[in-house]
């Protein structure tokens, strides 16, 4: 398509254009199926408490984040008179941004992919860490007590459990040898057997696929980690002195985000949009209905997770991160590069 | 075209926001100026074909450290009218600094464009055909491994240092052991008390 | 910690255990009522919006004792009277401050001409703040509208009161 652009506007505009349109075929499903699983996310969690959830808007309900959507468009944008007028603003623009600029290294299929660059799990990392700056902002532009508090947990929080994503990442890096995505699911064709796509059921790499799933959750703030905004301490943490539009990006940014972090579980441990098997039929469908239906699967367990474990307490959560994950994830790293460095490099041979 | 648009952005953003860090009269907005200027330069590294650094200079410092600074930035208690007392004192100190810094930026810059050093005759020049984490990768690992190392070791001893001189051992407070909570099972904590006549109380 | 806790804690066998339960509840049928379509019985004594109802003539039953308003704990009645011309006393004004009633129901009980009740309905919301100070005139409609389940409860109710 970019080829085609460059050849009818010229090179550079061309690829302009071309770009243009392809962030825009991302960013609006994108936005879209945000609105879907923040349905899909309020029915789960009502059917594990044996509710019903949303049953009115639409048949089913499906139609609920809409009409969500339009109530919060129709309110009054407040800002707080003692509050920090740009900043205040500017966080709820930082973290919707935030969440959507990741899904540009992530491959859809074969060559599907916005941006296939060299460096794609880096960026990922960089633009996870990226998050937690909307709710810092946010916190203190605040100039309130509670997102105060809430901007100081989230500080803490993300830059903890960063560090032994580091680690799993680099683990997985190690098995496949690239940094670009790409390469990692090409990796993953016929991983066990021959036969199975996926890290995830390698015994070396399943523990590291437990640790890196809870600790996206601990990342994108999800249930039993949302201690930036639980509403029994901080009243509703950073977001509680946002209202209308802006509040409702913080909460776009917030599935968009928890969205990316399914899609990296999926791309990483179970094959992204390679089919669960290395068998010619199943790559009959196209790559893109596998990655979606590994995406949906990762957020049911998201929201399952939700509906099943009550929130941490904050002590609990540091040690978590610092004294078991840490130290596993850097054991499991001499691990994982002890045995490659037998097998397929042929040290001690 | 595109290149030399997105330098110029880059480089004027980078300058402006690096100004904006010194002179803003927050500290919380001068290190959110930092962290956009932390940005401009990854920009720029992308730019010079170094997306290795670019990352990790997003990571690192925008992810990490920047995090941690604007932490203590908004909890210090900041009296500006104390800070800007001393300014004429100090006046001499910086002024030495940013003279020796100019010093360097033209020294560098003589050198440079006096051409002595090709680019080729440089310790790793980079190769076109592999992606610059390999290429770094083997620098780093063959050609100066026991530099790496030492800085690793540099490293750390700081950490250890740091561990070192601030862990207390508090022996006067009661703390919460997380991993006791957590094992601690009904049988442990639960009696039942059967047959007892009214009145006796129970033992505890 | 013995070694049987800490092989189930970092298989982490208590979560397991947990998401297990809640998957099973997961295919179970609902707890709850599919509500705006269904909707569960009432008591009779149920406590809903409020009515003023009249005598099968169409005489308002109101006497204007104001016993509704003193008894009432959240001040939210507020009524004036005068005679009428033909020389009873009625109420000019009945207002009910929606926005502050608590629905104790002792309005309902005070009464000494089942005039004000408290009927089924509970379904009122209103966009304004002002549509929630209900004057004699909507109060009377309420009555008119829910009358003949307002008798019906009353009826049902009567024999414990």
């Amino acid at each position: 398509m970019t080829e085609w652009f460059q050849g009818t506007l010229g090179y550079g505009f061309g690829w302009f254009v071309a770009t243009l349109i392809l962030i825009l075929m991302i960013a609006l499903p994108l936005m879209l199926s945000v609105a879907m699983i923040i349905y899909a996310d309020r029915k789960i969690w009502a059917a594990m408490a044996l509710r019903r959830g949303p049953n009115v808007v639409g048949p089913f309900g499906l139609l609920q984040s809409f009409a969500d959507g339009l109530k919060v468009y129709l309110k009054e944008t407040i800002i707080p008179s003692s509050a920090n007028r740009g900043l205040f603003i500017l966080a709820p623009i930082l973290t919707f941004t935030v969440a959507l600029i990741g899904w540009a290294v992530i491959p859809f299929g074969p060559k599907m992919v916005l941006a296939d660059i060299n460096v794609g799990l880096l960026y990922l990392l960089a633009v996870s860490s990226l998050s937690v700056y909307g709710v810092i902002i946010a916190g203190w532009a605040s100039n309130s007590k509670y997102p105060f508090y809430s901007a100081l947990r989230a500080a803490a929080q993300m830059v903890s459990y960063e560090v032994s994503v580091g680690f799993v990442l680099i683990s997985v890096i190690l098995w496949a040898g690239t940094f670009n995505l790409s390469g990692i699911i090409e990796a993953q064709r016929g991983h066990i057997f021959g036969f199975i796509n996926g890290f995830g059921l390698n015994p070396l790499l399943f523990p590291m696929a437990v640790i890196f799933l809870i600790s996206s959750m601990a990342e994108t703030a999800r249930a039993p980690f949302d201690l930036t905004e639980a509403e029994s301490e901080l009243v509703a943490g950073f977001q509680t002195e946002y209202s209308s539009m802006s509040f409702a990006l913080f909460w776009l940014g917030e599935y968009g985000n928890v969205l990316l972090m399914c899609a990296l579980n999926a791309t990483l441990f179970w094959g992204g949009w390679l089919p669960p098997l290395d068998w010619g039929p199943l790559y009959a469908v196209p790559g893109i209905v596998w990655l979606f239906a590994k995406i949906f699967g990762f957020f049911f367990i998201f929201s399952w997770v939700k509906a099943t474990v009550p929130r941490y307490r904050y002590d609990q959560l540091m040690r978590l991160g610092w004294k078991i994950f840490l130290p596993i994830s850097l054991f499991w790293v001499f691990l994982v590069s002890g045995y490659l460095m037998v097998t397929r490099y042929g040290a001690f041979s | 075209m595109i290149q030399a648009f997105a330098f110029y952005l880059f480089a004027s953003i980078l300058v402006a926001a690096a100004t904006l860090t010194v002179f803003a009269r927050n500290p919380v907005h001068s290190v959110l100026w930092l962290i956009l200027s932390f940005f401009n330069a990854a920009g720029l590294f992308v730019i010079l074909g170094a997306e290795f650094i670019a990352m990790l200079l997003v990571i690192v410092y925008v992810g990490a450290v920047a995090v941690l600074f604007l932490f203590v930035v908004m909890m210090l208690d900041v009296d500006f009218a104390r800070m800007r007392a001393g300014f004429a004192r100090y006046l001499p100190f910086g002024a030495l600094l940013g003279v020796v810094l100019v010093a360097e930026l033209v020294l560098a810059m003589g050198a440079w464009s006096a051409g002595a050093i090709a680019l080729d005759a440089r310790a790793a020049p980079t190769p076109a055909a592999v992606p610059n984490i390999q290429a770094l990768g083997t620098v780093l690992y063959t050609r100066y491994l026991f530099i790496f190392e030492a800085a690793g070791f540099v490293l750390l001893v700081a950490m250890i240092g740091a561990i070192v001189l601030t862990n207390r051992q508090r022996r006067d407070l009661k703390k919460q052991d997380t991993a006791r909570q957590i094992a601690r099972r009904p049988e442990d904590a639960v009696r039942n008390v059967v047959n007892q006549p009214v009145g006796e109380g129970v033992t505890l | 910690m013995s070694i049987a806790s800490t092989i189930k804690a970092f298989t982490l066998w208590d979560f397991v255990k947990a998401h297990a339960l809640t998957l099973k509840y997961f295919f179970k049928p609902k707890a709850t009522i599919n509500y705006p379509f269904e909707k569960q019985a009432l008591s009779p004594r149920f406590r809903g919006e409020h009515a003023l109802r009249r005598y099968p003539n169409g005489e308002e039953r109101c006497i204007a004792c104001k016993l509704c308003e003193a008894v009432c704990p959240a001040m939210c009645i507020v009524i004036e009277a005068e005679p009428r011309e033909d020389g009873s006393r009625r109420t000019t004004r009945y207002d009910i401050d929606m926005t502050k009633c608590i629905f104790c129901g002792y309005c309902q009980e005070a009464c000494p001409v089942d005039a004000i009740v408290m009927g089924p309905n509970y379904e009122y919301s209103v966009e304004t703040r002002e549509e929630l100070f209900y004057d004699k005139q909507k109060l009377l409609d309420n009555g008119d509208r829910w009358e003949t389940v307002l008798q019906a409860n009353i009826a049902a109710d009567a024999q414990y009161r």
